[in-house]
């Protein structure tokens, strides 16, 4: 009985062997690809996104910055690639996401306070669960408008906080923002960035943001991914490590103004490149 | 930066040489001259004509009927003055014998429109779910929303006999289309983004389904649902026309014409009128009520 009774695993040999990232990181990308119209928008994209960690994501125009987010999301499907959290899929794992355009992205049927909790609702959690959890909300962000509206009754920076609180609400471990701001007036967008930073100081929800706004890509990291034309690689990474909370005063920082500069020198040198690969007009 | 924006507003102020030369200095200044706010508001008379205005086009309509009439353009027996049309409406209305047909062609239009969408609206979700079942049936639905129903009028009544199911059938049935076509494109074209959304809080299908695309469809639902009760108004009343009938507004149009009865005739148009018109408020009012963020 030398023979020992096990079936011959064949394990299918990877093509290229899964290569983990380095210590703290919470979301690895390997060999994304996605193509636009027989066109490479991601080739064999390689990326980890640290834990607990604000990445902002910023590259020229049609780099694909908001498709990014959207793939490792699960809302643009990918061609090819792996993407883990933590090395769970994507199922196992609890996102939110914040979208551009709030008004497309709340629910006009439901109250405000209704929308805020509908993800709760979802998980299946109790009424009183949810009251206690929005009640948490309510009073982490400071909520001075009437949340028993209808979401078109609000503001457009109400609509967007009250988008991020839902978000928020079941404790996502990644929460995505895709041009939070850009739809806000400026007061409001202050408001909102001070908010999100408080949250992350309060949880260290890993945040990954897309912005076409440096300075506030630059105040809100603690890494500034820099993307290149397509097809999409990393130009840079940078880290941007000020205390927090960052005021006002964090603008005129040496070391901010620097990692702004830097970031500048690199988009405007990943502007004139020129394209390797365009999409068919 | 703070600092010399300070000083230039201080040099264009030394050089300013009124109140009123606002542009002139180096920089951007405040005006100092002082700011009356006087909102414009109409006068009474002036709302009172706003509040006037939608009667002002029945009204000019109203009187030249009437001087068309006195003036004997056009002969009395094809058209009746206004004051005794709308005499002849009233009193047959206020429980005079057109109030019956009047009845009876609601009593119609209702049956039909019920049917429309009791089975409409739940199919059309059903389909436009699917958009691949949608797609295998577009044609037809489009190729009978577009053949006028009443050039089926003939059809039908070799199927249900010159009947009363068969005036309700005809309008249910082109009433039903109109709903299918929009509850179904009401859900294929449901915002992209909240179903994203949705989705991206782990919503399943089902609940995407019933929490996301239901109510996405119901502002075009009811679309379809407005469109669909005119519709089936319609065949109604010219199927009461053509299929012998023995009451409604149609019959009783084609009736008081047969034996120049103008003022029942004119009474009954209007009556007919009042009630499409009628039909469609209702509607919009109970659209704004269900689907109140619709349009903001």
């Amino acid at each position: 009985m030398s023979k020992v009774i096990s079936p011959t695993l064949k394990l299918e040999e990877p093509s290229t062997p899964f290569v983990p990232g380095p210590p703290g990181t919470h979301i690895t990308i390997r060999g994304l690809t996605k193509y636009f119209a027989g066109w490479p928008l991601y080739e064999n994209f390689n990326l980890d996104i640290p834990k607990h960690k604000i990445v902002s994501v910023f590259g020229p125009n049609g780099c694909g910055k908001s498709t990014l987010i959207n793939m490792i999301a699960g809302l643009t499907p990918i061609d090819a690639g792996q993407i883990l959290f933590d090395g769970k899929s994507l199922a196992e794992t609890k996102i939110g996401y914040v979208f551009q355009n709030y008004r497309d992205a709340m629910f006009p049927w439901l109250r405000t306070i209704d929308n805020i909790a509908y993800p709760l609702k979802l998980e299946g959690k109790s009424k009183a669960e949810i009251a206690h959890r929005v009640e948490q909300l309510v009073a982490s962000f400071d909520v001075k408008f009437d949340l028993k509206r209808y979401p078109y009754e609000l503001s457009g920076g109400q609509q967007q906080t009250a988008s991020i609180m839902r978000a928020l609400a079941p404790g996502p471990e990644v929460l995505f923002l895709d041009e939070p701001f850009s739809a806000l007036d400026f007061e409001m967008t202050l408001f909102i960035r001070e908010k999100l930073q408080e949250v992350f100081m309060q949880t260290g929800t890993t945040m990954v943001l897309v912005s076409h706004d440096l300075e506030e890509a630059v105040y809100l990291a603690d890494e500034i991914l820099l993307l290149t034309k397509r097809p999409t690689e990393v130009a840079e990474i940078l880290h941007y490590d000020d205390v927090r909370p960052r005021t006002v005063a964090t603008l005129s920082q040496p070391r901010f103004i620097e990692v702004k500069k830097h970031s500048m020198e690199i988009f405007q040198r990943e502007v004139r490149r020129p394209a390797t690969a365009l999409p068919p007009d | 930066m703070a600092e010399t924006l300070s000083a230039t507003v201080v040099h264009a102020d030394a050089n300013a040489s009124a109140d009123t030369d606002l542009n002139t200095g180096s920089g951007i200044r405040p005006t100092s001259m002082p700011r009356t706010v006087t909102p414009i508001r109409p006068s009474p008379w002036q709302r009172a004509f706003r509040k006037l205005l939608p009667m002002l086009g029945p009204l000019a309509l109203f009187i030249v009927w009437d001087l068309v009439v006195r003036a004997g353009w056009i002969k009395a027996i094809l058209l009746p003055p206004p004051s005794a049309t709308l005499i002849t409406l009233v009193n047959g209305l206020a429980g005079g014998p057109l109030l019956m047909d009047f009845l009876v062609t609601v009593a119609r239009t209702l049956e039909a429109f019920l049917i429309a969408a009791v089975v409409g609206v739940p199919l059309g979700v059903l389909l436009g779910s699917n958009e691949r079942a949608y797609r295998s049936v577009e044609f037809l639905i489009d190729f009978f929303r577009s053949t006028p129903s009443s050039a089926l009028i003939p059809l039908f009544l070799l199927i249900f006999g010159v009947s009363d199911i068969n005036k309700v059938a005809i309008a249910a049935f082109g009433a039903l289309l109109i709903v299918l076509f929009n509850s179904a494109y009401g859900v294929l074209n449901a915002r992209k983004q909240r179903v994203m959304a949705a989705k991206v809080m782990g919503a399943s299908r089902w609940q995407i389904f019933k929490d996301v695309l239901l109510w996405e469809s119901l502002q075009p639902t009811f679309v379809g649902l407005r469109s669909a009760v005119s519709m089936a108004l319609v065949i109604v009343i010219v199927a009461e026309m053509f299929i012998g009938s023995e009451s409604g507004l149609g019959h009783k149009i084609i009736d008081a014409q047969q034996v120049l009865n103008v003022r029942e005739m004119y009474a009954a148009i209007l009556a007919a009128g009042a009630l499409g018109y009628a039909l469609n408020v209702v509607f919009i009012v109970i659209e704004k009520r269900i689907v109140h963020w619709s349009g903001r």
